[in-house]
């Protein structure tokens, strides 16, 4: 255990260390801008949202930019494909141009045709994390698998006893109290669910890495998914508790369906934001507070900004370990929420619970 | 707000590799390692229940022993107790029927004693009778020759018979 705390520090200190460094390094390009274009401050919003949002090539450090495939739909025209790096040296590109992270066509003056629909598929720093998440997932838990063949009828060994108490615990406390004695059919879906939000989430706070789970097209995915298989299951008890409640004076009914119709679209709302917003905000931090050096640069001068340093380090070395905890505990709480609706949603003797699922808290 | 608006290219990607995620890893990850964590938690759970039958066993085991071994020790009482008896009654028995025989045999030989004595009591009173009537006959004898000496006899065997 102590030594997994002295690894996970190590980690971070690693992690906010070269974040630092990358930000370094885009804080000098920015005073290469303000030798060429005069006095212009370190913006530190704009760093932050560059480090947060998708883009078309995977920036390591800067410098160090990974090129990916873009891959374009412009109606009449077919698919598109070519290297992001195009954009990075050329203005426009096959009758392309990027503004704001986003490809348009490009006008006969060279400036971007809004008119002309182009739907985007490329593999950005998101797609490309996505996919080597699910890799990741695919290696880990087929080595797992492996290890269970291998250790028949023996005790688990290596990544196998790793990742055994994690499997168990999503079975035996998010799985089997809150759906009951269903849970083996939603099972494997709840399984990937924890484990690919808490992969990402520690992809994501890994040096360079994209900020999936932060986004909100991923959270909404895993809602939607979510709210299908919650509604698809829903037996009788959960429709009848939605269209006919029972112990509700007739008078309060114009009140209570809307509301309660409200409520299954908020529960899979709830999940998207909650995870986006944690998750975001979590990375918005730590990159503010190193945000804050530069800024203290700007102000001071260099001194100041070396100054200012360790504290901040210090800091941003406590946030990522406060990510860390988060980084497990959204995926428990994304888990756990899944298996409460879903449980709500099947249960045989409905009562009241208005679907927060205390209810489905059964001793096992 | 370009943050609140979910990308269509990551939407479509996300779905897709989502999807074929949850296929592969509950095809190949997921059914294998469930099915092998309840076999061995079966097999863990079947191991109890049978050590806890065979310590119940052990113990109705160890009790149907002791019990057996009670009978045993008390049938083997039972025969001593038994055999006892019989050699005591047996023993009694012969001393009773000995008791028995000796009483017979010593009531037979009073009787013949009895018997003997009277017979032999007889003797002597036909025997004192042919005395007196052999005294008689040698009295009336001499009687009738000397008056004096016939006295003097009878005084004499009056003094002889008062000596036997």
């Amino acid at each position: 255990m102590f030594r997994l705390l002295i690894r996970k520090a190590f980690l971070s200190i690693v992690l906010s260390l070269s974040t630092l460094v990358a930000v370094n390094a885009q804080h000098e390009d920015h005073h290469d801008h303000e030798a060429a274009e005069g006095k212009k401050k370190f913006n530190v919003g704009d760093m932050i949202m560059h480090h947060i949002k998708d883009d078309h090539g995977w920036e390591f450090a800067h410098g160090l930019t990974l090129p990916l495939p873009v891959i374009l739909y412009t109606e009449g025209r077919g698919l598109d494909v070519f290297s992001s790096s195009h954009f990075a040296h050329e203005a426009t590109y096959e009758g392309y141009v990027k503004e704001h992270n986003k490809i348009y066509r490009a006008g006969a003056d060279g400036k971007p045709d809004k008119s002309i629909k182009v739907l985007d598929f490329s593999i950005t720093k998101n797609v490309a994390s996505l996919l080597l998440s699910a890799v990741l997932l695919i290696v880990v838990f087929f080595s797992v698998q492996k290890g269970y063949e291998k250790n028949r009828g023996k005790a688990p060994k290596g990544l196998q006893s790793f990742l055994e108490p994690v499997i168990l615990f999503v079975r035996d406390e998010i799985a089997k109290p809150n759906i009951g004695p269903k849970y083996g059919k939603y099972l494997p879906f709840l399984l990937t669910l924890f484990f690919f939000i808490l992969f990402n989430n520690l992809l994501g706070l890994v040096p360079g890495g994209a900020n999936l789970t932060g986004n909100i097209a991923i959270t909404m995915t895993l809602a939607v998914i979510t709210f299908l298989i919650v509604n698809l299951s829903g037996n009788k008890h959960y429709w009848a508790h939605l269209f006919k409640p029972t112990g509700v004076p007739v008078a309060l009914l114009p009140i209570m369906i809307p509301v309660e119709i409200v409520g299954v679209f908020m529960k899979p709302f709830s999940l998207m934001v909650r995870l986006f917003a944690n998750i975001t905000a979590g990375h918005i931090i730590i990159l503010s507070l190193l945000g804050l050096i530069f800024i203290a640069n700007d102000l001071g001068g260099t001194g100041m900004g070396w100054g200012v340093s360790p504290l901040i380090v210090a800091f941003s070395l406590f946030m990522n370990l406060i990510e860390l905890l988060v980084a497990f505990l959204q995926a428990f709480i994304f888990t756990l929420l899944a298996s409460m609706y879903i449980g709500s949603a099947i249960e045989d003797h409905h009562e009241a619970d208005h679907g927060i699922g205390y209810e489905g808290h059964e001793a096992h | 707000m370009d943050l609140l608006i979910p990308d269509i290219g990551l939407l479509f990607w996300m779905v897709l590799v989502f999807g074929l995620l949850y296929f592969i890893l509950s095809k190949f990850a997921w059914k294998p390692i469930t099915e092998s964590l309840k076999e061995r938690e079966d097999d863990i759970q079947k191991a109890l229940d049978m050590a806890e039958k065979t310590r119940i066993e052990m113990a109705k085991l160890q009790s149907d022993n002791q019990k057996l071994l009670a009978e045993a020790r008390a049938e083997r009482d039972a025969i001593l107790r038994g055999a006892k008896e019989t050699a005591d009654r047996v023993i009694a028995e012969a001393r009773d029927k000995a008791t028995e025989e000796g009483n017979r045999i010593i009531v037979k030989a009073r009787e013949e004693l009895q018997t003997e004595r009277q017979a032999m009591v007889a003797e002597v009173k036909r025997e004192v009778i042919e005395l007196s009537l052999d005294i008689a006959e040698k009295v009336l004898k001499r009687e009738l020759s000397d008056k004096k000496s016939q006295e003097e006899l009878v005084k004499g065997l009056v003094a002889e018979a008062r000596l036997n």
